[in-house]
């Protein structure tokens, strides 16, 4: 889900070919999740058996990707649909800020705010539980526990992500990256 | 009836080109029992929005009724006696007496308002027993930990008939497990039905409240909806 998002929102930017793309995506993410061009190509064909993309017909090879109306309905309605909370949409959820950053049609400070108010409503729904729950049931504690401190966690970091919004004077078009980030080498 | 309602609150501190706008047109209900938890970066109002909702200080526009009386409304004394009668504040910092033992502190606004020493001390001792530390009532302040501590502010807070319950920070130097109880303590006064407001930046500790209302530069921006149930939670989506 989050990979053909990235795809999505790349591709609003421009047409580009499935390589192209995932250097992009790499450089954008400072290369934290490395993506297999196999993978992208894949994803491209679905979104395009979706209606969201299409191959440019008058292209030569017909590899170079474009973005269709639907695919860009798709896309507004990711950033405007706070992320669920599982493990692999965490990572759309990075992904989304920093995408949504430089975009002129959505201000990156709504989309924390939403994503502030879906955490803090969480938290409260898993609060409920330890106050409806007994008290003598450690591991049911430690349970909720986990899920409360990863909720807060992601609004502290939301929080900081405003400050540093807040803080950054820039105009939006200046937040995107003017050359490609030095890439995190992740030792196994 | 809400026992706090705050209508189109502005507070501005200064005047001409050096007036800072602390809060704007803030609009916030709040009902017996109901805990509402206000939530927001430092410098967003949160604590100015506090001291007008508990008559601490007064608002440049907009109007505030505590149990439907117009806080703006009221003359000096009465405003004191609402103040002294009818909320009961929680700091961060507890302002207990070092010289007066647990029991002494809370029967403390009670005394001030007239009610005899022995009819005061058995409505303290009411209090520290709601928040389970009666057995601390001839103890000194410097002798308690900082959680019995902030029981003891709590229990100053809520004696007698206050109907509502300003806290301001109240877990700001507490331990996690520790700040957690002072939250149940919070939440049961609501459950009993009392009406209280909560200041915190801290999501884990505003996650036990009825609603968070989320604060922004003066304004109120958003907030919560109720939470629906929370069985469907561990279900795998």
């Amino acid at each position: 889900m989050s990979v053909a998002m990235s795809l999505l929102a790349l591709l609003d930017e421009s047409p580009n070919y499935g390589l192209q793309l995932r250097n992009l995506f790499e450089e954008r993410t400072g290369g934290v999740w490395p993506l297999n061009v196999g993978q992208v190509y894949t994803t491209l064909a679905r979104l395009e058996r979706d209606g969201f993309v299409r191959r440019r017909p008058s292209d030569a090879d017909e590899k170079l990707y474009e973005m269709l109306p639907a695919g860009r309905r798709r896309l507004r309605e990711w950033f405007a649909t706070p992320t669920r909370k599982d493990a692999p949409e965490r990572d759309a959820l990075v992904l989304k800020l920093v995408l949504a950053l430089g975009r002129s049609d959505l201000d990156a400070a709504d989309v924390i705010q939403a994503e502030r108010k879906a955490a803090v409503e969480l938290l409260q729904q898993y609060t409920k539980l330890k106050r409806d729950g007994t008290e003598h049931d450690l591991g049911w504690l430690f349970l909720l526990d986990s899920l409360i401190f990863q909720a807060e966690a992601r609004v502290r970091w939301l929080d900081m992500c405003e400050e540093r919004l807040t803080r950054t004077q820039q105009p939006k078009s200046n937040r995107k990256p003017s050359r490609p980030r030095e890439r995190i080498e992740v030792k196994s | 009836m809400n026992v706090l309602q705050m209508t189109d609150v502005t507070r501005i501190h200064g005047a001409g080109h050096t007036a800072v706008t602390a809060l704007r047109d803030v609009t916030l209900g709040v009902a017996s029992g109901e805990l509402v938890a206000v939530m927001g970066p430092s410098g967003s109002g949160k604590t100015t929005l506090l001291s007008i909702a508990g008559g601490l200080d007064r608002p440049t526009a907009g109007s505030v009724e505590v149990e439907g009386a117009e806080i703006s409304a009221l003359r000096p004394s009465e405003l004191a006696r609402l103040r002294r009668q009818r909320i009961g504040y929680v700091f961060q910092q507890l302002n207990l007496i070092d010289g007066l033992t647990a029991a002494e502190n809370v029967s403390l606004p009670l005394e001030l308002d007239g009610v005899g020493r022995k009819q005061a001390r058995q409505a303290a001792l009411t209090a520290m027993s709601a928040v389970g530390i009666e057995e601390l009532a001839d103890r000194y302040p410097q002798d308690l930990s900082g959680g019995e501590q902030q029981r003891v502010a709590i229990a100053r807070a809520t004696v007698g008939k206050r109907s509502l319950l300003l806290a301001d920070e109240p877990t700001g130097a507490l331990d996690s497990i520790t700040g957690e109880s002072v939250l149940r303590l919070l939440r049961g006064h609501a459950d009993a039905g009392g009406a209280s407001v909560l200041v915190t930046h801290d999501a884990r500790f505003a996650a036990w409240a009825d609603r968070v209302v989320f604060l922004r530069d003066g304004r109120v921006v958003d907030e919560t909806n109720t939470p629906e149930g929370p069985e469907s939670l561990l279900v795998p989506r």
